[in-house]
């Protein structure tokens, strides 16, 4: 009786698949943009953009910002990873990809419950998410 | 001399209270005198430490007034510091994505977020939310800085008016939630008590989530004061179960809207990691003074910051 209430109190198998990868992709994540905002702020990694510079672009808009640093958008900050501003990238990147890989991962779980809806639903998320990632969607602005 | 337990459980909540006011007064003093000469030029470590500062106070305040970090970073920092609000904006997503990813896991796990809930409405709130972030960038800054105050004030007017239910009445569940299957059990912990949960109204809650999810990508506010509602007092999802849901939620609708700004070029490391380390040791904080702070204080506390900063911004929109 207890194990049935167990059982029923429980995620699902779907949803604790999802709540593992989230976590290790968060911390994974989050000690990188540690680590590499360390290289950038002691000086172990030459920025792209000086130190002592980056006051005068953050107060104007994010257009200007980029023409006058000569900053491409999208994923062109691949190419500045040996700046120790561009690195601190690849912590946000993971935080803001792992949620695409969660869904990825419970997409065969759905699939294996016969849960055809929703494995189309993640799909739809995985293919919102990563439109969003593209960098397809960039913007005139200002 | 020996104090007493019971008066340092009075006086605790108090003196925090105070330190959090003493920290948080000269700190935004500080911070307007110092944009006023920001053009004076400080170290480069200057403003990255009052970020520090200033969002480990909000970090605080965001766990005792029941607010994301988010809400309270994007009218604050876009109000009291000179960062240009498309920087504001993308940290502001990374801030709340952030809180959104290191509390999903654990909510999951209890199965007090609701995936089976969270999975139809993240994707119409993710896919507008997109929508939200490219309007936010190609506006005019002063249009999105008077849309953002009015935002800020009807949230204030949402935190004073609307009303929690703990466990809604929900009599039948509509169509598109049982084909969806869309329900749940959880145990209150403290009652022990076993709650089965379905919702209703499921069509009107998604189209609602269109609206949140454009306002959460042009903002960069986070949505969870949205989300709640919507969940709790529209669709009938139980009080824990919707706060639970929304927090995970943003950590779907946060990230179609966060590639928007970073693609876009909105994101300053400079700016992320002090605000994203002054919010994390800020809540963790906020969690110890939970214990032993009033809720409703701090809740008014919030909402008077938030006026406050709602305010600026539309002043600061329409240029006054």
């Amino acid at each position: 009786m207890a194990d049935k209430q167990g059982a029923k109190l429980a995620a699902g198998p779907e949803q604790i698949v999802y709540a593992s990868v989230l976590e290790k992709g968060m911390y994974i994540g989050l000690l990188i943009l540690f680590i590499t905002f360390a290289l950038y702020a002691f000086g172990i990694m030459k920025p792209y953009i000086p130190l002592d510079q980056i006051s005068q672009y953050w107060s104007t808009n994010v257009h200007d910002y980029l023409e006058h640093a000569h900053i491409k958008t999208g994923w062109s900050w691949l190419g500045m990873l040996k700046y120790g501003d561009f690195v601190n990238f690849l912590g946000v990147a993971i935080l803001a990809g792992v949620t695409i890989v969660c869904y990825l991962r419970i997409i065969p779980v759905l699939l294996k419950k016969n849960d055809k809806v929703y494995a189309v639903l993640a799909l739809l998320e995985v293919l919102v998410l990563s439109l969003a990632a593209s960098g397809i969607l960039a913007v005139g602005g200002h | 001399m020996v104090v007493p337990r019971k008066s340092s459980s009075v006086l605790l909540p108090k003196l925090g209270l105070l330190c959090l006011l003493l920290c948080s007064s000269p700190v935004m003093a500080a911070t307007e005198e110092a944009m006023a000469g920001a053009s004076q030029g400080h170290a480069w470590w200057f403003w990255p430490l009052i970020l520090l500062i200033v969002t480990f106070v909000m970090g605080i305040f965001a766990v005792l007034g029941g607010v994301g970090g988010g809400v309270l970073f994007v009218p604050i920092i876009s109000g009291f510091f000179p960062f240009h609000l498309d920087f504001v904006r993308g940290t502001g997503l990374l801030v709340a994505l952030s809180g959104a990813l290191a509390a999903g896991p654990g909510l999951l796990k209890m199965n007090l977020a609701s995936l089976r809930l969270a999975i139809p409405v993240a994707l119409i709130a993710s896919a507008c939310a997109i929508v939200g972030a490219m309007i936010g960038l190609a506006l005019p800054t002063n249009i999105i800085q008077i849309a953002l105050g009015a935002t800020i004030l009807g949230i204030c007017v949402l935190m004073l008016t609307a009303k929690k239910s703990e466990f809604p009445d929900v009599q039948e569940s509509d169509r598109l939630s049982s084909a969806l299957r869309i329900y749940g059990v959880y145990q209150e912990k403290s009652t022990g008590k076993v709650v089965d949960w379905k919702i209703h109204r499921t069509p009107l809650g998604l189209c609602l989530f269109i609206i949140i999810g454009v306002m959460a990508g042009m903002f960069g506010l986070g949505a969870g004061w949205a989300n709640v509602p919507v969940l709790n007092l529209l669709m009938g999802a139980p009080l824990k179960i919707s706060v639970a849901t929304s927090k995970f939620l943003l950590s779907i609708t946060d990230t179609s809207a966060a590639w928007i700004y970073v693609n876009n070029g909105c994101v300053i490391p400079l700016m992320v990691v002090p605000s994203l380390v002054g919010i994390m040791m800020g809540s963790l904080v906020g969690v110890r003074l939970l214990a032993v702070t009033k809720p409703a204080v701090i809740r008014w506390i919030v909402i008077a910051m938030l006026g406050f900063a709602g305010v600026k911004a539309l002043l600061k929109g329409l240029g006054i």
